[in-house]
């Protein structure tokens, strides 16, 4: 029996749907389930008050704003850093060999597994550089991380400004630096923020870099300063599910379901910056 | 001396390689002030490369080797002057109309802007003279703060043209400026390069001969490289004393 091309098309498209749906799935299953079990455990307490009876009961609150300096710092050490390489790769630097390995060296940083950045970092931040665990120490670490990823996506957001704008600008007798400041990065500053908010997921998520870099297992009070050590939600988690016998499931739920909508927001935030850089832009 | 102060540009013994690639070969070639030069030649001639040399947009180029003297007012670009200057006082219209992902008069207003001029009164000033200048102003007067991408290709292509004139540059390179465009707007364009002329030096390149024959006074044929012939306007297309000139202008070429 032949099939038609149109019956052929018909089965192709079916399939790429269903590859397309099924990528929902997990996402949704993640969220129902966490929604399920977890929801009944958030309250304004457990939110905003500390645990309690071995953190079997109370709140998750200083691993919430623990995540949250962590995803600061990180930002503020991360963006910089890999903005201002994007920039020198993509405007400055020539095809030479050093560039070739700096791109290979990208390519390799984006590939190591996290448990080992959290070595890394224990070893230069916290023993060599006697940052101790702290949260200066654990967002330099996050932020080695997530470098390849800013790195990767402002290259990419700066290498799809058109050439013609630079042109443009240059032939106006603007210096370079002037047209990359004012022409080049508005331009593609809705491509690097999109960059370093899914490297900031990322980083809020990860507990193997903060392991031996800031996170602590209790502590009685907030971090006072950047020299601190501090608790996180990833690592809370992982104590709440490991290490704390007969511990309610709720709080277990409540905490991921936490983390995972404090993940969600900053995407969404992310998304709503970048949709009121791209109204008024088009070519 | 009379005749020296005429000139805008001097340019001898040019040579340009792209790589192993010889685009340009010992040019030498001088452009009066306050004329129109029309720049005419098949493609891969050399007449835009020859363009983006008198700008130095052509250092942008990876590889590029620029040799031979050019002089803008008898000042060599290259040995004294540093690019920035040189793209000051020469600005640039491009083929496609390029605006700025701006409103209108930020775009007439960005180079100003960036050479230190913050004055929104001057800069308004600044803006309305270049619009009127470009042919454009009373078009686009009632809505400065619109896209400029959202203005016709003409009229894209007249901003452009005003946004090199709010620099206040001395001569003005235009690279084929109206490939994209319909006659009309081509009439606008060519309406506002007569007016320019009374104050800048303008140098078009362009793939229509008719064009080169309607505005330029005089005009320069390239091939492959090679300044074939420059002459006045008239001359060129009724007496041109190279057989090649004659067999591009009147369309036998090939």
């Amino acid at each position: 029996m032949k099939i038609s091309p149109q019956t052929r098309e018909k089965i192709a498209f079916l399939f790429l749907g269903i590859a397309t749906c099924l990528v929902l799935i997990p996402v949704f299953m993640i969220i129902f389930i966490l929604m399920e079990k977890g929801a009944q455990a958030i309250s304004w307490e457990f939110l905003t008050a500390k645990p309690r009876m071995g953190m079997r009961a109370g709140g998750i609150f200083p691993a919430i704003i623990g995540t949250v300096y962590l995803v600061l710092g990180t930002v503020a050490a991360a963006l910089p850093l890999g903005l201002f390489a994007a920039i020198y790769l993509v405007e400055y630097a020539k095809g030479n060999w050093l560039t070739r390995m700096i791109e290979v060296a990208i390519v390799n940083l984006a590939g190591v597994p996290s448990v080992v950045y959290g070595l890394f970092g224990m070893g230069l931040f916290v023993i060599f550089m006697k940052l101790d665990a702290s949260i200066l120490a654990g967002s330099l670490t996050l932020a080695i991380m997530i470098l390849p990823v800013i790195i990767t996506a402002s290259r990419e957001a700066l290498s799809t400004v058109p050439q013609s704008f630079r042109e443009v600008s240059l032939a106006l007798g603007v210096s370079k630096w002037q047209t990359i400041w004012h022409v080049v990065l508005p331009n593609a500053i809705s491509g690097i923020l999109t960059g370093t908010i899914l490297g900031v997921s990322r980083a809020a998520g990860e507990t193997a870099p903060i392991l031996f870099t800031a996170a602590a297992f209790y502590l009685p009070k907030l971090p006072q300063s950047i020299f601190d050590q501090c608790m996180a939600l990833p690592y809370h988690l992982y104590v709440l599910s490991t290490q704390v016998p007969n511990v309610n499931p709720k709080i277990q739920y409540g905490t991921a379901l936490v983390l995972v909508g404090l993940v969600f927001f900053t995407n969404l935030v992310a998304i709503i910056i970048r949709a009121r850089f791209r109204a008024g832009k088009q070519w | 001396m009379v005749n020296e102060t005429l000139m805008k540009f001097e340019v001898k013994n040019l040579n340009v390689h792209y790589g192993n690639l010889q685009v340009l070969k010992d040019v030498t070639i001088s452009v009066q002030k306050n004329e129109i030069l029309g720049v005419i030649g098949p493609a891969n001639s050399g007449k835009t490369s020859f363009l983006r040399v008198l700008n130095r947009l052509i250092d942008l180029t990876p590889d590029v080797r620029v040799k031979g003297e050019i002089c803008l007012d008898g000042k060599n670009t290259y040995a004294k002057m540093n690019a920035e200057e040189v793209r000051k006082r020469v600005g640039m219209v491009f083929a496609l109309p390029q605006p700025l992902p701006l409103s209108i008069f930020d775009n007439v207003a960005y180079g100003p802007r960036r050479h230190g001029q913050h004055n929104s009164g001057k800069l308004t000033e600044i803006v309305e003279r270049s619009l009127k200048a470009a042919f454009l102003w009373d078009e686009v007067k009632d809505r400065l703060s619109a896209s400029g991408m959202k203005l016709s290709g003409g009229q894209q292509q007249r901003l452009c043209i005003a946004r090199t004139l709010a620099v206040e540059p001395e001569v003005i390179l235009y690279d084929e400026p109206c490939s994209g465009l319909d006659p009309i707007s081509t009439a606008k364009v060519e309406e506002a390069m007569f007016v320019l002329k009374e104050k800048y030096t303008q140098i078009l390149v362009t793939n229509n001969v008719k064009q080169a024959a309607r505005v330029g006074d005089r005009v320069a044929f390239f091939l492959m490289g090679e300044l074939v012939e420059i002459d006045q306007a008239d001359r060129i297309f009724t007496a041109p004393r190279d057989k090649r000139t004659d067999d591009y202008v009147t369309g036998r070429f090939g």
